[in-house]
């Protein structure tokens, strides 16, 4: 599997460290309540279909990316640097 | 009909023709006390010991494809009971005990073969995690020895003791931990509950769960409605699937787990031998070939295959630990579909759904769990109540943030267990 990163161009998979669904960008208060933080840290959809999840480029540009994956076919739907989700 | 070895005697003799089927192959009824999805070593495991121990037989075990065709039929056959915390330590020593005595209940030869693992020192401060888990292991009444390099040196004298990266030290020997037939387990499991009445249902996928005021009512099948009392789910790496069919979200990631089997070598290879700092863990088969595998691939995948790096890295481990095996060919590969937890534990529990029970998040360590997973999943379905081994063993644990059960301290990130 090659992932196209949106500075470095396509790079191999062992480039990248795998963080996980994209969740974690949606960090809840401190103060949000159980089941919010249930939903962020452990509660996952886990479909077999498209999943938006954060990849960070590290021996490359060291860039976080949130990239959008089918988890079954493995192909890659989409790619944007992290920062500009929170824009 | 039952297995001897009188009979397997006098089969030689008429030449095989008098074996059968080991389990009937019903249409599903309507109706059933207790509905079980997946038909794989876990929910066969149920099958049989409700039956078995709770004298319920009005059960069907639903599944989508073959009996034991997930990861009963997919893993590296690993038996043992060398875990630490508690609530996990219980459990996996109950389930060593039910493998010591699988056979004979099940009359089944399931091959179960105590050849004892032996995981591997590469530092002090390893050694040291190795003594306290061995101390640990015997605590909770089961074996764990420390071998120095010597002692590994004479069980294992083929390993590269002085390899550049991670020379051995020694090793944690578990003299009672080994193998077991992998499919055998299922179909042992499969053909004991089918005997005491137990329906078993393949070709037959689940696409609805119905659930009325909060009360579980029965299942939609490819196969019709079947209306149940209560419903197991038990599907592994596709629980969050099943889950979400009854409006659950479940704390599950699925990743993919390769293993790998050389073509068939003389017997070399005494024990199950584990190399924590590779990632890579060896046995053989009875059949001869090297059975061995690694880590997760790391990303979430439902493609029951892997990736070629982690091949790659597998391989550079089997080189770096036992360069004797280089010229082995490699035969075959395959994935398994894991159901990754946040904590790397377990769980058997019940729902917010009356009715609806849960038994997953297996994480790469199922197939060893596989007799106490359905003795205690049996044990809750039957009373309503937990079985002893598995009160810690809570879906809302992840929730509340009670009873977290951590073996590797790497917190709530569900590919790191």
């Amino acid at each position: 599997m090659r992932l196209p990163c949106p500075i470095c161009g396509e790079r191999d998979r062992r480039e990248f460290y795998y963080q996980g669904a994209a969740v974690m960008l949606e960090r809840p208060a401190p103060d949000a309540g159980e089941d919010a933080w249930d939903e962020y840290l452990h509660l996952r959809d886990n479909s077999p279909g498209d999943l938006d999840e954060l990849w960070s480029h590290d021996a490359g540009c060291g860039a976080w990316l949130k990239v959008t994956r089918n988890v079954s076919t493995h192909e890659i739907r989409s790619v944007i640097l992290a920062r500009e989700v929170r824009q | 009909m039952r297995f001897s070895g009188l009979k397997v005697l006098a089969e030689g003799l008429i030449g095989n023709k008098g074996w059968g089927p080991h389990w009937r192959s019903p249409e599903p009824k309507s109706e059933y006390d207790i509905v079980l999805i997946g038909g794989g070593g876990h929910g066969l495991a149920t099958a049989h010991y409700l039956a078995k121990v709770h004298g319920l037989t009005n059960i069907a075990v639903l599944e989508k494809g073959y009996l034991g065709g997930g990861n009963v039929g997919r893993n590296t056959t690993i038996v043992r009971a060398n875990y630490m915390l508690p609530g996990n330590s219980e459990f996996y020593s109950h389930s060593l005990k039910l493998w010591e005595g699988l056979e004979e209940d099940l009359n089944y030869n399931v091959m179960h073969s105590q050849r004892g693992i032996i995981n591997l020192v590469h530092s002090d401060g390893q050694r040291d995690a190795f003594v306290r888990r061995a101390n640990m292991m015997c605590g909770q009444g089961d074996d764990g020895a420390m071998l120095d390099r010597k002692g590994v040196e004479k069980l294992l004298p083929f390993l590269d003791f002085e390899q550049t990266r991670f020379p051995i030290y020694g090793g944690l020997y578990h003299k009672r931990g080994g193998t077991a037939r992998h499919d055998a387990v299922a179909w042992g499991f499969a053909r004991s509950a089918s005997d005491r009445g137990v329906d078993l249902i393949q070709q037959c996928e689940v696409r609805g769960i119905d659930v009325v005021n909060g009360v579980v009512k029965g299942v939609q099948t490819t196969k019709g409605p079947i209306r149940a009392k209560k419903v197991g789910m038990v599907a592994a790496g596709r629980s969050s699937q099943v889950a979400a069919m009854a409006g659950l979200r479940l704390p599950i990631e699925s990743h993919v787990l390769q293993a790998f089997v050389t073509e068939g070598l003389k017997p070399c290879l005494d024990h199950v031998v584990t190399y924590g700092m590779g990632h890579f863990y060896i046995s053989q088969s009875d059949k001869g070939g090297l059975v061995f595998g690694g880590d997760l691939d790391m990303y979430a995948s439902y493609a029951a295959r892997g990736n070629l790096p982690l091949v790659e890295h597998v391989a550079e481990a089997a080189m770096t630990l036992m360069p004797v095996i280089g010229k082995a060919r490699m035969l075959r590969s395959w994935g398994g579909i894991m159901d990754m937890s946040p904590d790397g534990s377990f769980i058997i529990d019940k729902t917010d759904i009356k009715g609806l029970f849960v038994n997953t998040g297996w994480c790469y360590g199922g197939f060893k769990a596989t007799p106490a997973s359905g003795h205690t999943f049996a044990h809750l379905l039957a009373t309503g109540n937990p079985h002893p081994t598995t009160v810690r063993h809570r879906l809302d644990r992840f929730r509340t943030g009670r009873g977290i059960m951590d073996e590797e301290a790497t917190g709530s990130q569900h590919n790191l267990h």
